[in-house]
């Protein structure tokens, strides 16, 4: 498990359910949706993640160092939890080499949601760390 | 003159009320508005303002058994929020109201029949652009006396839906075509929540709960478009005893609410047990 992204789940690990529905939004405000020099609407459905309702496209681009730098889209206006997800993922495991990421297990979601996961979400944001490890997968692969 | 609801052609359109008829009772005394989301985050991103929140989970289920709050369970939360027995109560949330028809259905189970929906819920009012807080109101508590919870009316356990069987009374099947044919044990998207079976009870007319709305905005279909999906061409009678059941009772809810207040069926009940509970019991007959 990368270190920033193990230290955040123990961060979340303390809280109370209040304390972690507040921190869950305040990263979903920090969302940052994916820059019109990578990706532009109609957002490619190859990016799309599989059974999130929300909406949610993932992008993985190599920085010069070998490092990974991760994008998302969430195009559901009341997607919170996935906004807050891709928040999470973002400035935890950007930065790192592929191969780091492509260790990020989905079992994060209920660490970090709890209380807040529900039913339809949990697929959802599930699909979602699943498509970051895809392509961190990808990326790791030197034949590409 | 007739609102717009009322123009519908509603049996019951009291129990619906409009975006703008919320607006304009935010700051009534007499009004309490409740949010139910099956996102629990959804709430605190942004309410209506001085809406609270109740939780179908933590606020409505007894933490242990599989059942309701009980009395003492419904005074607390009522009294939690700051309603009493005047207290309009007017739910809304996501899912085209989804799960507020759930926590309407069992406020009714306590017999608090100030109850209303806001048509739309909280799609229709975000893509009004109407105002919305991330405060939460703080009520004084109040002092709720509440009845025993009554099921009967409204509520059916297994037991009435092979007795209901036995008698070819109206079923409504609300989840999605897949599982209604047995070809999917959950929704799509959803976990599977462990039936052990697949297909429907025997008999059970096939309506997706998500066929009532309207999906531009959320809103409920007008009568004559209910009347035709129900009543036309689904065979369903307004005087026929009739059970809704769904997957653990919510999208049934939904179902419940439009048969009951917007057609006016006289009778209808809903298994909150559905497909998790039916799908599982030893020898009960299942149709694919």
């Amino acid at each position: 498990m990368p270190e920033k992204l193990q230290q955040l789940i123990d961060m979340f690990q303390m809280f109370d359910p209040a304390d972690r529905t507040s921190m869950l939004l305040s990263y979903a405000d920090q969302f940052k949706e994916v820059p019109p020099s990578i990706a532009t609407r109609p957002f490619p459905t190859s990016h799309q993640v599989p059974q999130c309702e929300s909406d949610a496209y993932v992008w993985a681009r190599k920085q010069p160092d070998g490092t990974l730098q991760l994008y998302f889209a969430v195009e559901n206006p009341s997607g919170v939890s996935a906004k807050a997800l891709a928040a999470i993922l973002d400035r935890t495991l950007s930065g790192l080499p592929a191969p780091d990421i492509a260790t990020v297990d989905c079992g994060i979601v209920e660490q970090i949601f709890r209380q807040n996961i529900s039913m339809g979400k949990g697929m959802g944001l599930m699909a979602m760390v699943n498509a970051v490890q895809a392509l961190a997968k990808a990326a790791s692969n030197p034949a590409r | 003159m007739a609102t717009p609801i009322e123009q519908r052609g509603y049996a019951h359109p009291d129990a619906l009320v409009s975006t703008d008829w919320v607006e304009q009772h935010l700051d009534d005394p007499g009004v309490r508005l409740i949010e139910s989301n099956e996102d629990t985050l959804l709430y605190a991103s942004g309410h209506v303002p001085g809406a609270v929140h109740v939780d179908w989970t933590s606020d409505l289920n007894d933490q242990l058994r599989r059942d309701y709050i009980t009395r003492a369970g419904f005074e607390a939360l009522m009294s939690k929020i700051g309603a009493t027995k005047d207290t309009t109560i007017v739910f809304y949330g996501d899912k085209n109201n989804w799960w507020a028809c759930y926590a309407f259905w069992v406020f009714q189970l306590f017999g608090h029949t100030k109850a209303k929906v806001m048509d739309g819920g909280r799609v229709k009012w975000l893509k009004e652009g109407r105002a919305t807080s991330r405060d939460v109101p703080s009520h004084s508590k109040t002092q709720y006396s509440s009845a025993e919870r009554n099921d009967p009316p409204i509520r059916a356990f297994r037991e009435d839906v092979l007795t209901h069987l036995k008698k070819q009374g109206q079923l409504v099947d609300v989840r999605s075509p897949e599982e209604y044919a047995g070809t999917r044990m959950h929704m799509p998207d959803y976990p599977n929540e462990g039936a052990l079976r697949g297909g429907h009870i025997p008999g059970a007319k096939s309506v997706p709960w998500a066929k009532a709305i309207n999906p531009d905005d959320g809103t409920f279909k007008s009568a004559d478009e209910l009347k035709k999906l129900y009543c036309e061409d689904n065979k369903l009678s307004p005087a026929g005893d009739t059970i809704a059941y769904c997957r653990i009772g919510e999208r049934s809810s939904h179902t419940w609410f439009a048969l009951k207040y917007l057609l006016g069926f006289t009778n209808v009940r809903n298994y909150d047990g559905s497909w998790t509970e039916w799908g599982n019991l030893v020898n009960v007959p299942i149709e694919k």
